[in-house]
């Protein structure tokens, strides 16, 4: 099944839907306005009835997996269960109708829930303030990023380089790169857990900070962390914390006691706002003491009861974009810090542990475990084990979208070959579990028997295997002049429709 | 589950956590009911002061708008609104499809060949776009000509300090300049000569961003008309409600030759081996999880489901309806404009200056004045002061389709009193 675009779809006869007129007394803006600053054409969008465009987008949706219907063990992406109560509250008109600039004293509600997340976020890692400003996980890597800088340069040192091991996640390198560091890699041991001779052997006074993922992009927890935190503040670097995998140990222990000087949080990941199929998430960003000066502008301050936004930040790194971040997103994840409480985040924490170690379990013997368990919150399988029958990781991710399963994160971490990461959180229920595990027996099965089924796999969803390699020719050809079709849009004097 | 995976209890599972490194508990209160829950966020909620959409005239770049009821129905289906970044295409066709269209959507809107699939706000994406002009021109500075968004430019300068732009203001481009930045309409509302600076920059090499209102694009000449290298804007307006400043979408398009280095998601037409068309997260080399520290940003995701929001309204509103409610906003900001400049002691702050839906005025007493405003439940004008020395006793009004007259002279009665 697939659907036409909303330009396809498009008929000339159907009219603007109803709107009010102006009502006013007052000029057309082409009586004042010079020609030079009209528009000459006007642009080409979908004339659709509203009918028309419920179905389309209707039938869209129909051709999404999503939390709502599958399984989602995505690695390092906590695709856990978003609580409907979260959309519920956002939506509240007190929320949802404030302006960013209306005066202080008419958004004391959204300050104090603004500031009460901070206490909770503060609490729940182990830091003494954070700034709710970034958008997004990336976006808090670099907002970090930028305040170790500012202190390091406040003490008169220029430092220059950042570690990053080399089982991080592809924006930890590119948030260093932005911030104008030069991004030196450390190797991983064979144990799967950061070198710590290469680590000491990297560790210099040019280094800024160390960037680190606890449990890593293995799902292991890095055992020697305090003796890692030492060597790295021994030098005078920082230690930084990526926190896509905070949803290991919440309640269990803290990066700020590992020795974490800052910390970023999705809480798109661990505190359930939904992933909305790429964004809008929330990346804020805890600090311990000595960082604190650098934070974001505006922070929100408590006084006497009365809550307000303090621009007036002389060391500050500005703002990391408009207002105040992703508000929205800031109503959810409190709502659900306040139903679960500290027992409930705690709880949601083992039970991530136990889900991941136990998948792991029922799926060990049937794909490769390169690395020594327990895990901690997910787990990376290797399908290297299928190579003899030309099986690979994407196959098998395939073969479970076949399944009606969502895929795990593969090729990822680089330092496992075909590589399957797989990360079912604490709101998967046993018998999913066992239905996952039982699929990955059946296309281990089927590997086996039938490779060749499974490399044309998967049948029966809206379209098959896409030719990406394909994509990426004609947009080249394009970009080359040898081909008027960009590939990336739709162009309407090609097309029959609007 | 415990003894599937062969230990005796949860310890079993944490052996690697040093124990000194554990906590007792996790210093919260304890969990609580929905219900329970409920009442305190919304007892948080009703200590804000929501302002009806129809007696709200603050703009300042983020803006009150008639919102579809179709908006909300299909951001609400949770097959979109819970799915993830689409990274298994067979599975994510729905997600990849709208995106597309909503990067169709923004091209023609802006005229130039291609948008991508969006980017947090209208501020980073500002900073983003000079960021691609820094590493086209290989130039280290960038200009900002006029008033544009102070928060766009403050983080605009921040993006710059890791890359060692420097970043200045005024509208004399050097064959230093990287790029020129411009708002159309301006942070005041007011237009400026958008031909005349992207000629500017062009003829020292240099690149043309025009940063521009989506509505506005139904009624004034877009990016591509006059020769701009890269649009980029806040999305807001299309569909979005203010949500004390977000989430809301960035949206960047620019010229062909410059599509390799557009930051962000960038979604493709593709086929299978039966020949059906589908769409693929593509030209992916560019990007963080391929490139790491060569990327041509961090940014790992997009705002998806904003962008989504967006393709509705333009969808729903056609060319046509996005042109009318373009048009009303004008026709209702003259009218109030008009009106109030009649007022004693009340002048326009640049009347020789043209503008659409916003416009700064000079007033004896801002502060007053809004005063006045918020006691008939009215949300005035933007202290503009507060960013622009120069501006001292400035506001700026803005108005649009849901300010209906009876609201426009309800405001007007406010202020004479």
């Amino acid at each position: 099944m697939t659907e036409p675009l909303s330009f396809e779809k498009g008929r000339p006869n159907v009219h603007a839907p109803r709107l009010p007129d102006a009502d006013v007394t007052a000029p057309e803006p082409a009586e004042v306005l010079p020609r030079e600053l009209l528009r000459s054409h006007p642009p080409t969008l979908p004339r659709l009835s509203e009918p028309e465009v419920m179905r389309h987008y209707s039938r869209l949706a129909s051709m999404n997996y999503s939390i709502s219907e599958q399984f989602y063990p995505l690695g390092s992406c906590t695709m856990k269960y978003n609580p409907v109560a979260n959309e519920a509250a956002a939506a509240l008109p007190g929320f949802s109708a404030l302006h960013p600039y209306q005066d202080e004293e008419t958004v004391q509600g959204a300050l104090e829930l603004m500031w009460r997340l901070e206490q909770a976020l503060c609490a729940v890692v182990g830091v003494d303030r954070v700034t709710l400003q970034p958008a997004a996980g990336a976006h808090g890597e670099w907002t970090a990023l930028r305040m170790i800088k500012a202190f390091h340069r406040s003490r008169g040192e220029a430092r220059t380089e950042v570690l990053v091991p080399d089982s991080a996640h592809g924006t930890n390198p590119a948030s260093a790169a932005l911030s104008g560091f030069q991004v030196v890699e450390v190797a991983s041991a064979p144990d799967g857990r950061i070198s710590l001779a290469d680590l000491e052997s990297k560790l210099s006074s040019k280094v800024a900070a160390l960037m680190l993922t606890n449990p890593n992009t293995l799902g292991l927890f890095e055992r020697d962390i305090l003796d890692i935190a030492e060597l790295v503040h021994n030098t005078g670097a920082m230690l930084y914390y990526d926190g896509a995998n905070l949803n290991a140990f919440m309640g269990v222990c803290r990066p700020g006691d590992m020795g974490f000087d800052a910390v970023h949080m999705n809480l798109h990941k661990t505190f359930t706002t939904p992933h909305g199929g790429g964004g809008p998430g929330a990346g804020p960003v805890g600090v311990k003491a000595d960082l604190v000066p650098f934070l974001p502008t505006p922070t929100v301050e408590r006084m006497n009861g009365h809550l307000k936004l303090d621009f007036k930040r002389p060391q500050s790194i500005g703002r990391v974009r408009s207002f105040y971040g992703n508000f929205g997103m800031l109503v959810r994840a409190y709502t659900y810090i306040v139903a679960m409480g500290g027992d409930g985040l705690t709880q949601a924490s083992l039970d991530a542990v136990l889900s991941a170690n136990y998948l792991r379990k029922r799926v060990e013997g049937l794909l490769e475990m390169p690395h020594d368990g327990p895990c901690m919150h997910e787990f990376v399988a290797s399908a290297r084990n299928l190579a003899p029958n030309g099986i690979k990781a994407l196959d098998v991710a395939k073969g479970l979208l076949e399944r009606d399963f969502y895929a795990p994160t593969i090729y990822f971490p680089l330092v496992v070959p075909e590589a399957i990461m797989v990360e079912p959180t604490e709101t998967e229920s046993k018998p999913t579990l066992d239905a996952f595990a039982a699929a990955i027996a059946d296309i281990v099965k089927e590997a086996k028997k039938e490779p060749e089924k499974l490399h044309q796999a998967p049948h029966g969803l809206p379209v098959g295997r896409l030719d990406e390699v394909a994509t990426a020719r004609r947009i080249n050809a394009y970009l080359q002049g040898q081909s008027e079709d960009p590939i990336l849009r739709w162009k309407p004097d090609q097309n029959e429709g609007c | 589950m415990l003894a599937a995976i062969g230990v005796d209890s949860m310890e079993g599972l944490l052996v690697d956590i040093p124990q000194s490194l554990r906590i007792p508990r996790l210093e919260l209160p304890n969990g609580l009911s929905e219900f329970e829950t409920m009442a305190q966020i919304a007892s948080l909620a009703s200590r804000n002061r929501a302002y009806p959409d129809r007696l709200t005239f603050r703009g300042g770049g983020v803006y009150r708008r008639f919102i579809p009821a179709a908006v909300a129905a299909v951001t609400s289906k949770p097959e979109f609104y819970t799915a993830y970044t689409p990274y298994q295409p067979e599975a994510s066709q729905g997600t990849l499809q709208a995106i597309y269209e909503f990067q169709t959507l923004i091209a023609e809107l802006t005229a130039l060949d291609v948008a991508n699939a969006s980017l947090y706000d209208g501020a980073t994406a500002v900073a983003e776009a000079a960021m691609m002009a820094h590493v086209h021109t290989g130039r280290n500075e960038v200009l900002v000509a006029g008033y544009v968004h102070p928060e766009y430019v403050e983080v605009l300068r921040g993006f710059s300090e890791g890359r060692g732009i420097k970043v200045k203001k005024g509208s004399e481009p050097t064959a230093k300049t990287a790029a020129v930045v411009f708002q159309q309409p301006d942070f005041l509302g007011l237009l400026v000569d958008a031909r005349d600076l992207t000629q500017r920059a062009h003829d020292v090499g240099a690149l043309a961003i025009a940063c521009v209102d989506p509505i506005s694009l139904a009624l004034l000449a877009p990016p591509g008309e006059y020769g701009a290298d890269i649009a980029v804007g806040e999305g807001q307006q299309l569909g979005l409600s203010p949500s004390y400043g977000g989430p809301h979408v960035g949206f960047v398009a620019c010229r062909k030759d410059l599509v390799r280095r557009l930051p962000g998601r960038l979604i493709g037409t593709s086929h299978d081996a039966e020949g059906r068309r589908g769409f693929v997260l593509t030209l992916t080399a560019r990007e963080q999880h391929i490139r790491r520290e060569k990327a041509t940003s961090n940014i790992c995701t997009n705002h998806s489901l904003c962008a989504l929001a967006a393709s509705v309204y333009m969808t729903y509103m056609g060319a046509e309806g996005m042109r009318h409610i373009a048009e009303v906003s004008f026709k209702r900001a003259h009218a109030l404009a008009d009106k109030l400049a009649k007022l004693p002691g009340w002048e326009l702050a640049f009347p020789e200056r043209q503008f659409l839906s916003e416009f700064p005025i000079r007033v004896p007493k801002a502060a007053v004045v809004n005063r006045k405003l918020a006691r008939k439940g009215i949300l005035g004008g933007l202290d503009v002061h507060r960013w622009f020395r120069e501006l001292n006793g400035v506001l700026t009004f803005t108005c649009t389709e849901v300010n209906d007259p009876r609201a426009i002279d309800e405001l007007v009665e406010a202020v004479s009193l």
